[in-house]
């Protein structure tokens, strides 16, 4: 979508819901907006029927706010709790059979690319941990080891949120959930470790302590993926209805978790690390002369 | 020229991903062909060649403008799928892979037809039933995918032998559906099914079976235009519904989930979203009607003996009623090439004179024989016989439906009708 799209044809913006004329006036297509620019200008996702409190809303929104180029940003999501605010950005969101996330994007950066040679489309694999692990294992490990060029960002709320509280693969060892019943048996899985076995050029392991980390990390998947291949960000988005977390306490959660077994981690490949090294510079230079002009 | 036609034009000539080795200014074959529409292609001079199902598939393939083609082989399909590689690396496909497993593949294949490149994959029996959670959701979400079925056995024991009970899994799927008699079909229908599962009107998946190596592995007669010559591409703004390039302004409706509440809403949308499809299935039936020259074909109208059957059956078929007329019996058929759409009136019309009619198939569970009663249920008299039918991989000789017919003739009540 070029960013005239976004814009109304003359004479039609004041005839169009207020939300609408918001985002063409106020919104963040063609800008790159800042965490500490929240709340001054209109997201691209705002609303969301999610649990009070839930952790995975914090991150969704601002993974939106990292989109480098959301008029050209696919979403693809699966059955689990994220889709349910996901679907509600404004950008365009392909909700699957349960699992099917990476075979469909793969399908679908391989089909935008010929259909726009010139045009980088970005796509993003956003969902839960047992749409990721458990049913898309498969197709998850596929499109790794094919270096499909996409992102997949996978909100580890360590549980089957959507579906009432069952054991994950990625739910710890021991954890009495609904279908563990005696604890479960086997670790979390290792899924950092596979993303290193397949030789990702961009793996990251995030808790949203800290929102401009995010932002950071989010972006830097997405233009690794552009450029070069699969990369994976693995967010811990806790599920404070399945794990009995008071709302006020959750973001005191998060801290607990980074703390216990969540630090953050960032493997990058040298040709991503050179490749991003030159972007920061530049969009730092370009930062520091907006700057200068200004005073 | 309007944007999407530019687009349509630029198609031809885009750029290829994945195509290493070659050198450089290596000219894929494909942007070498010429583009006619379907209905010249038809009537350009043929050449009749002798050659397999597969190699039939394959030649219709490099004239089919393909974007993308995904599979994971299986026998009896592989043969076709692997042929496809190789049209890939000439450059008449224009991106390729082996994917992970069926599953994998009709999803796969689900994000590539969203994209709006043109979308190919192919199956057989257990790789259909593996990915049938995805094949069912591509009618919903309009992708005119092209999936060729090369039938084979799907319940143990395990064989790879023909036998088409899985095309009965895909009739209530709101995709297009035709059986394919020959190889000379299975050169000429991936073409139509194109062309008219993209038609906007249309905008649904469509599957091109045949019986697997009775029309796969075997040779038959094939004509077909030059290679040189290749289908309009497809065009990617023009669908039911946009394509999920983000080509469109924003809004916060994502057009795969419009269901995200349990509500009344929510089910009148979901009931109002396949009445659509069932529409548009209906509405393919124009479509079909042109370019396969009628839904149905009938021989010997008149005929108070019919047989109706789709498939490999047919061929049989039309080798019993050519025995019976050396006989000095007039024997019909009705060969059905769409079983979805079904052409119910055709076949109301067609079975019009039938006292007898015959149903062969090459499944168990007589699919097609339900959908003929259904049709003619209070519509006419004949007595509708289910069968003769094979399985397993058994074949059909023309001898089994003469004896029915002979059965029939002498009243031998063994034989149960409807
Ligand atoms: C084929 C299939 N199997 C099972 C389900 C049921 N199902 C829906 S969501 C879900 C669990 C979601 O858990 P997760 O992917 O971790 O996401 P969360 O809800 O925790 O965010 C399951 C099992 C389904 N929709 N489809
Ligand atoms: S069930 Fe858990 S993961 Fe799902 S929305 Fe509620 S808090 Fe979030």
């Amino acid at each position: 979508m070029s960013l005239d799209t976004v814009k109304p044809a003359p004479g039609y913006l004041e005839h169009l819901p207020v939300e609408y004329q918001d985002l063409v006036k106020h919104g963040q297509y063609g800008k790159k907006k800042k965490v500490s620019d929240m709340g001054k200008f209109k997201e691209l996702i705002e609303e969301h029927p999610m649990c009070a409190g839930c952790a995975m809303t914090l991150f969704i929104r601002l993974v939106f706010l990292a989109l480098p180029k959301p008029e050209h940003t696919i979403f693809v999501g699966t059955a689990g709790c994220g889709r349910l605010a996901i679907s509600q950005g404004n950008v365009p969101f392909i909700y699957g059979n349960y699992g099917d996330t990476n075979a469909v994007a793969s399908g679908l950066k391989r089909g935008l690319e010929l259909r726009f040679p010139e045009q980088d489309k970005d796509v993003i694999v956003m969902c839960g941990d047992g749409g990721l692990v458990d049913i898309g294992f498969q197709g998850l490990m596929h499109s790794w080891f094919r270096h499909e060029k996409f992102s997949t960002f996978m909100l580890d709320n360590e549980i089957y949120g959507n579906t009432g509280g069952q054991e994950s693969g990625m739910t710890t060892k021991g954890l009495v959930a609904k279908m563990s019943p005696r604890g479960k048996v086997d670790d979390k899985m290792d899924m950092l470790g596979l993303a290193k076995v397949a030789k990702l050029d961009y793996v990251a392991r995030i808790v949203p302590t800290n929102p401009a980390r995010v932002v950071r990390t989010a972006r830097r998947a997405i233009l690794v993926a552009r450029e070069f291949g699969s990369t994976y960000v693995q967010a811990y988005t806790s599920c404070n209805i399945e794990y009995s977390i008071p709302t006020p306490d959750v973001m005191q959660d998060a801290f607990d978790k980074e703390k216990k077994d969540y630090g953050f981690e960032e493997h990058i490949s040298d040709r991503a690390k050179a490749y991003l090294d030159d972007i920061e510079k530049k969009e730092k230079a370009a930062a520091k002369a907006a700057k200068a002009a200004k005073k | 020229m309007s944007p999407q036609t530019a687009e349509a034009k630029s198609n031809s000539t885009s750029k290829h991903v994945n195509v290493p080795g070659k050198p450089e200014g290596w000219v894929p074959a494909g942007d070498l062909q010429e583009i006619v529409t379907l209905e010249e292609m038809q009537k350009l001079p043929k050449e009749t060649i002798f050659m397999t199902g597969s190699e039939a598939a394959r030649e219709s393939i490099r004239r089919a403008n393909v974007d993308m083609a995904i599979a994971y082989p299986i026998t009896p399909q592989s043969e076709t799928m692997q042929q496809a590689g190789y049209l890939f690396d000439e450059g008449y496909i224009k991106d390729y892979y082996r994917a992970e497993e069926e599953i994998g593949t009709m999803s796969a294949i689900s994000g590539a037809s969203r994209a709006g490149v043109r979308s190919l994959t192919a199956t057989s029996g257990p790789g259909l039933m593996r990915g049938t959670e995805a094949i069912a959701s591509w009618p919903g979400a309009r992708t005119p995918i092209v999936m060729l079925n090369m039938c084979r056995v799907i319940n143990t024991p395990l064989a790879i032998q023909p036998d088409n009970t899985e095309i009965s899994f895909l009739l209530n799927t709101g995709m297009l559906v035709m059986h394919a008699e020959n190889q000379q079909d299975f050169f000429d229908w991936p073409l139509i099914a194109f062309i008219v599962s993209e038609e906007v009107d249309v905008t649904l998946p469509c599957t091109v079976s045949v019986d697997g190596f009775f029309v796969t592995h075997a040779r038959g007669n094939v004509a077909m235009c030059d290679k040189k010559y290749k289908i309009p591409p497809r065009d990617g703004w023009r669908n039911a519904v946009p394509s999920m390039d983000n080509e469109n302004p924003p809004a916060r409706i994502s057009r795969d989930a419009p269901i995200q509440k349990s509500n009344f809403i929510s089910y009148h949308m979901h009931a109002s979203w396949q009445q659509e499809v069932f529409s548009a299935v209906e509405r393919s039936a124009k479509y079909f009607d042109k370019y396969l020259g009628g839904l149905i074909e009938v021989v010997n109208p008149d005929a108070e003996e019919m047989i109706i059957a789709s498939g490999a059956a047919v061929s049989q078929a039309r080798e019993a009623v050519r025995q019976e007329e050396e006989k000095g019996n007039k024997v019909g058929l009705i060969k059905v090439k769409t079983i979805r759409p079904w052409p119910r009136e055709q076949i109301i019309a067609a079975a019009k004179h039938a006292k007898v009619i015959l149903v062969p198939e090459f499944n168990q569970t007589g699919w097609l024989h339900k959908d003929v009663c259904t049709t003619l249920y209070g519509k006419s008299t004949a007595s509708i016989y289910p069968g003769p039918r094979v399985f397993g991989g058994m074949t059909m000789p023309t001898e089994l439906i003469l004896d029915w017919l002979k059965d029939i003739r002498e009243k031998n009540t063994s034989r149960n009708h409807f």
